[in-house]
């Protein structure tokens, strides 16, 4: 075997082995520590991109490892679709593109916390990865654990009020993570495997038995927590306002998606739509989903803290992606998987601003920002494509996801939900363009710096660099989503949209 | 009274598993004290254990290390939930360590770990 052959493991196996060395390594001397990580992540973004090459040049065949070559159902593998290719992508490039935005908000901890810091960093890479990628659901719950550990780490890294949100998150989380153990275990004993196609041709006799409808709302339960769906989205308002501001990006951009993720292969691959339980559970799904998508947006408009207007914001966008899974049509899928991925690029650009200005002025008051154009220049020009991509105007990418959602809308007769996502981009127009306007339009506030800038782009470059990269891959996600639909997301499309 | 018996002996342990979880989120959901919710958050924890323990047995079985001369497995246990369980408890006890530290910081910050008062000290 070839290097090339394990690079789905290596895409776990960098950033854990990183994780492990990172304190060792900041013992000796304190970046060392952030280095190795940000190595690993590098590496860990070079594997996805060559199992992505490898999967597409193979016509979007599913590339399987067996660990230790054991043959599932006995053995654990990991199963790499299109789909998860996408998705593995923009979680190893958002982590590496974050772990170096982080830097200067340690600069000034010893060497413990610059290397827990970024430990709990890697952990919580590895744990979104390998969530993704795994084929077992047992194994899947493991990977859920260490996202959620490494997460409430992060979260309570970040100062006075950070570990009561942190608290709550863990109590929560641990109602979800439960959930979901207890729902492995019906499906498991109705069928006695772990392995998610196993699974698939074997739940079929069971169906239509109430044990099934109790697993599948198990289920449902636990990505809804830590996916924040409307009712269940308590605890995520606190945990992303008070999270550790250089990590924040990375936790609002990928901690809610990666279980999104996560719900839609069991749904649509593991269960499959066609059946009386799981038709009625996509109507619950929708009403949940057009729930979080009007209260979220209406949350956010009460909002004046900028970082809290951002998280109830998260709560509605994650409506979009449930209703686009409750649709139930091809292109109702596709649309939530690419506003799996759009949004994931907007909401960490948007956190990684507001991060930038909390550490230069100190300042997350959405009405004290005025003038800011004239001294932060490239985070506003990112803040204009973000809020755009948001509202989904053409050409950024938050325009093609509502699109297709509005195709699958068209395309099952559920013209509600058209309606409700004109509404919500009304919404979301009123509450962005607020920002635009404090930025561009009204009058110089007055602020205090903290950090003197020591470039002219009013940040330190290893800030103002992730906010620029991210800021432009709205763009070019949104120029290219014809191709990366064309040719990533629709070979990977689950069985029932193939016939 | 036929009827009942016949509940109990296939579904008893699991309503009781069942209502020992719900104890659990009830207990998150409604005491005012921190530690007490981490509490009830193990009670719900160990109640999983117990369904996954619950239905790896199987009468008449014995444990699942090799008889000399039998190799029908159907006269074992299936080991692979006890497995899965051993994680599980790796799992929680990590959780709960971690929910620990976080308390004793809010104990260091707030000075209490009774809901009302750590709130009206956080809202201040």
């Amino acid at each position: 075997m070839t290097l090339g052959e394990h690079a789905p493991v290596f895409v776990v196996l960098l950033p854990l082995t990183a994780a492990l060395l990172c304190l060792l390594a900041s013992r000796l001397h304190r970046e060392l520590g952030g280095w190795l990580v940000q190595l690993s992540l590098f590496g860990s973004f070079l594997a996805s991109l060559d199992i992505t090459r490898t999967v597409l040049r193979d016509g979007g065949q599913t590339l399987h490892y067996w660990m230790g070559d054991w043959s599932p159902p006995i053995g654990i593998e990991f199963a790499v679709d299109p789909l998860n290719c996408a998705v593995l992508c923009t979680i190893t490039f958002i982590a590496l593109v974050v772990s170096f935005y982080s830097v200067p908000f340690l600069s000034e901890e010893d060497w413990m916390h610059y290397g827990g810091y970024y430990t709990l960093y890697a952990l919580l890479t590895v744990g979104l990865c390998g969530m993704v990628i795994t084929g077992d659901i047992f194994n899947m719950y493991v990977y859920l654990e260490v996202m959620s550990l490494a997460g409430y780490g992060l979260i309570a890294l970040g100062g006075k009020k950070s570990m009561l949100a942190a608290f709550r998150y863990l109590l929560v989380g641990t109602i979800g993570a439960s959930a979901y153990l207890l729902g492995v275990g019906y499906v498991y004993a109705l069928t006695g495997s772990l392995h998610i196609p196993d699974i698939a041709v074997r739940i079929q006799p069971f169906i239509h038995t109430p044990l099934f409808a109790f697993a599948v709302a198990c289920f449902l339960v636990a990505f809804g927590i830590k996916m924040a769906l409307f009712p269940l989205h308590g605890w995520q308002p606190d945990a992303y306002t008070y999270a550790h501001p250089g990590a924040a990006g990375f936790i609002s951009g990928c901690m809610s998606k990666v279980p999104a993720y996560a719900m839609l292969r069991f749904f649509f691959f593991m269960f499959g739509i066609h059946n009386t339980v799981m038709q009625a559970l996509l109507d619950v799904l929708g009403i949940m989903g057009i729930c979080g998508i009007l209260i979220g947006s209406l949350m956010a408009l009460a909002q004046y803290d900028f970082r809290r207007m951002l998280a109830y914001s998260s709560v509605a966008q994650l409506g979009y992606i449930a209703v686009g899974m409750a649709m139930g049509n091809m292109y109702g899928f596709i649309g939530a998987v690419l506003h799996l991925i759009n949004h994931a690029f907007m909401k960490c650009c948007l956190f990684l601003i507001i991060g930038g200005i909390t550490y230069r002025f100190g300042e997350v008051n959405l009405y004290r920002i005025g003038g800011l154009n004239k001294k932060m220049t490239v985070s506003t020009v990112a803040v204009c494509f973000a809020v755009l991509s948001m509202v989904g105007i053409p050409p950024t990418c938050g325009f093609f996801s509502k699109w297709y959602l509005m195709l699958g809308a068209y395309e099952g007769h559920q013209y509600i939900y058209i309606g409700i996502l004109v509404i919500s981009s009304l919404l979301n127009a009123i509450y962005y363009f607020r920002i635009i306007e404090q930025m561009f339009v009204q009058r110089e506030a007055s602020l205090t710096e903290i950090h003197k800038p020591d470039s002219k782009f009013g940040l330190p470059m290893n800030m103002v660099l992730p906010i620029g990269i991210t800021g432009l891959s709205i763009m070019v996600l949104g120029i290219y989503s014809m191709d990366i639909v064309t040719r990533v997301i629709k070979l990977g499309l689950p069985e029932v949209f193939l016939r | 009274m036929e009827a009942l018996n016949e509940f109990l002996a296939r579904r008893g342990i699991y309503t009781l598993v069942l209502i020992l979880f719900f104890l659990g989120v009830y207990g998150m959901v409604l005491s005012k004290n921190y530690m007490k919710k981490l509490m009830a958050m193990n009670v719900m924890q160990v109640a999983v254990i117990f369904f996954f323990l619950c239905f790896a047995q199987k009468e008449g079985a014995t444990i699942p290390i090799l008889v000399p001369g039998n190799v029908n497995p159907a006269d074992y246990i299936n080991p692979l939930p006890h497995a899965l369980m051993l994680t599980a408890i790796v799992v929680s006890m990590g959780t709960t360590g971690v929910a620990i530290a976080l308390l004793m910081r809010i104990k260091e910050f707030y000075g209490s770990v009774e809901e009302s008062e750590v709130l009206r000290r956080a809202s201040k």
